[in-house]
């Protein structure tokens, strides 16, 4: 059988408030293939976003093992960390995150500039990128000339510069209204056809739908590992 | 070296970004470069005055001064002034071998009167060896002889600028000028020798026989000082020595009697005054230098604020893959960049006041290319020195702390 790509073993988060801790994760258990579009779900402060954050390699977990591409993350350096932030894995966050100073174009170039990649490629692959989320007329615009939706865009832009094998994305279209939502959900779902994979943490079912899996987490542990169109009973 | 100029942009983007702050983070070692090289200029310009008005008045010389040696500042008394004859100077001509040429000289200012012309000059009384002992030749006439010595003759030779102020383009030698209602005979103008190097005009002097001065013009027996020029430098200290022991007899000081005179070394007081003009310039680099420092830490308090308020940017740089190095190059090259920019308008301005000092203050600063690149090296350096610390505390942020700082 193929080897998954991502594989969580008894991954716990503690943070320490006040003296006291407090388990964000409690021990989760999930693998993840390659090419599979997994849609994380569950009440607030269930601890998606902290999931989400190790898997990008953002965080460490306290405890528990993450292999990704059958790698022990832990034993990665956090300049290693940074050069799998950059190659492997695309990140989209709820509120973009995009320099304010600079142009949407430079900002879908940031991860270049990291890659060691030439100005004159960044420039093209930049605009490559901007136009395949509909914004290539956009790309001299600063973030605050933009919509949520084309700011939303632009992050995915940066998120695809590198040509990353997973996308993960944590409440993409949290702050959107219904129309961007759709427009996103269509780029996620054209980028699944693709063949990469997709992690994407949502509130909403019907963006679950969307997916091939659908997860349920609850007071930090997965609580439902469902297929394609099953109804999910988040409350 | 691409990422090295890539992250010069991006320091100088965001070095412009804030421009009203970056120049006033810049001010600190903008002041700090223009000081130390200004205060430097300053002391090497009192220092090289210091050094050229001593060997202007030549090598290997003597100087004896009427009255004690003074201590503490404090002079001696009027009549102590009064010690030196014209006779201790014939006798150190004759009694010490070693004194090439001996000129004792009496001075003081006077009107001198050509028709309706006036000027007002300082007048002296010299002997013939005045000539040698100060480099001097006659352009046009003659110079004071033995004979007009003799004789208590009236005659003067001027300097040019009296010459071109009584006589404008006529010849002034056989004319007649008045000095203190006298007629003197011009018998001689001195060939022109410009100006000192402590600026003072040095052809703005009229001559006469000595003892014409002291019997004439003066009414007094005594000289102001006696120069002495000696055959070598190794012989020095013993002509002054033999100088002392003839004028103490001479002046019948027995026992531990003071010496009512005094004989300078213009050799060792050049060197004394040097090692005092280099602690001059060495004190006012060191006091500029502190304000370079105080202006490090400018841009070290500067960045701190810098990395706090860009914290949500560096969590978003880290989490798109910059490393620790992209980090901390990233904002030490913009502290660098502050000390570079403020060193170099720094050099420009400390130059600047430099020369405004030469020009306006009256006496010459020196502008050497040492202090220069020191100060702007070490403008540099502190750059890089004070932006370690703030630089290092961005590179270490942890990416989700960061992205979730407010
Ligand atoms: N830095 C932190 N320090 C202390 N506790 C934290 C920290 N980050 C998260 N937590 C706690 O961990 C738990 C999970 O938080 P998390 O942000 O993962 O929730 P979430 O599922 O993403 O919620 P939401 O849907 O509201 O975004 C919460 O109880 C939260 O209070
Ligand atoms: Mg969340």
């Amino acid at each position: 059988m193929e080897k998954p790509m991502i594989e969580l073993a008894g991954i716990k988060k503690i943070y320490y408030v006040g003296g006291q801790e407090v388990a964000a994760l409690a021990g989760i258990d999930l693998n993840i293939k390659q090419g599979e579009f997994a849609a994380l779900m569950g009440p607030s402060g269930s601890g998606k976003s902290t999931l989400m954050n190790i898997l990008g390699c953002l965080d460490r977990p306290t405890c528990g093992s993450y292999k990704l591409d059958g790698q022990e993350v832990a034993n990665l350096t956090d300049d290693e960390l940074a050069v799998v932030r950059n190659k492997r894995i695309g990140f989209v966050f709820q509120n973009f995150n995009l320099l304010s100073r600079i142009s949407a174009a430079d900002n879908v170039a940031l991860p270049l500039i990291y890659a060691g990649v030439g100005k004159n490629e960044r420039k093209e692959r930049a605009r490559k990128v901007l136009d395949a989320v509909g914004l290539g007329d956009r790309a001299d615009h600063q973030p605050n000339e933009l919509s949520g939706g084309q700011r939303q865009r632009v992050a995915i832009a940066r998120a695809l510069v590198n040509d990353p094998h997973i996308i993960m994305a944590d409440e993409p279209t949290g702050n959107l209204d219904t129309k961007s939502t759709k427009e996103i959900m269509e780029i996620f779902e054209g980028l699944h056809r693709e063949g990469r994979t997709i992690i994407l943490v949502t509130h909403e079912p019907e963006i679950a739908a969307c997916a091939s899996r659908q997860l349920l987490v609850r007071d930090g542990l997965i609580t439902q590992d469902a297929g394609k169109g099953v109804k999910m009973d988040v409350v | 070296m691409g990422m090295f100029m890539e992250s010069v942009e991006i320091a100088l983007h965001a070095l412009f970004a804030n421009k009203l702050r970056s120049i006033l983070t810049m001010l600190g070692i903008i002041i700090g470069v223009g000081a130390v090289i200004a205060m430097i200029a300053v002391g090497m310009g009192v220092s090289q005055k210091v050094t050229s008005s001593i060997a202007s008045l030549g090598s290997n010389m003597l100087i004896v001064r009427p009255g004690a040696a003074t201590t503490g500042g404090v002079r001696g008394s009027a009549g102590s002034r009064k010690t030196l004859k014209y006779e201790d100077a014939q006798a150190i001509k004759k009694k010490i071998k070693d004194a090439q040429y001996v000129s004792p000289v009496v001075s003081s200012s006077f009107q001198i009167v050509n028709g309706n012309q006036n000027w007002n000059t300082q007048v002296q009384g010299v002997t013939p060896e005045y000539l040698q002992i100060r480099d001097l030749s006659v352009s046009n006439g003659s110079f004071i002889t033995e004979n007009d010595l003799a004789t208590r003759n009236r005659v003067a030779v001027i300097g040019t600028t009296v010459s071109e102020n009584l006589f404008g383009e006529e010849n002034p030698v056989g004319h007649v000028i008045r000095v203190k209602n006298q007629p003197y005979r011009v018998i001689g103008v001195l060939e022109s020798k410009g100006q000192s190097s402590t600026g003072q005009d040095q052809d703005d002097t009229v001559i006469v026989p000595l003892t014409t001065a002291m019997d004439r013009l003066l009414g007094i027996t005594y000289v102001n000082m006696i120069n002495v020029q000696v055959v070598s430098q190794e012989k020095m200290d013993e002509v002054q020595s033999n100088i002392e022991t003839l004028l103490r007899q001479r002046h019948h000081l027995v026992g531990d009697k003071e010496n009512d005179f005094q004989v300078q070394n213009l050799t060792s007081l050049m060197a004394t005054l040097n090692e005092t003009t280099t602690m001059l310039t060495l004190f006012l680099g060191s006091i500029a230098a502190i304000s370079l420092i105080v202006g490090g830490i400018g841009i070290m308090n500067i960045m701190m604020v810098s990395v706090t308020e860009r914290t949500r940017e560096i969590g978003i740089r880290k989490a798109l893959g910059a490393t620790f190095k992209n980090i901390m190059t990233q904002f030490l090259i913009e502290s660098v960049v502050i000390g570079v920019i403020g060193g170099l308008i720094g050099v420009a301005f400390g130059i600047g006041v430099a020369l405004a000092i030469s020009k306006f203050g009256g006496f010459q600063t020196v502008i050497t290319i040492g202090p220069i690149l020191m100060s702007f090296s070490f403008s540099v350096g502190i750059g890089l020195f004070f932006g370690i610390y703030p630089a290092r505390k961005a590179a270490l942020l942890d990416p989700i702390e960061a992205l979730r700082y407010e």
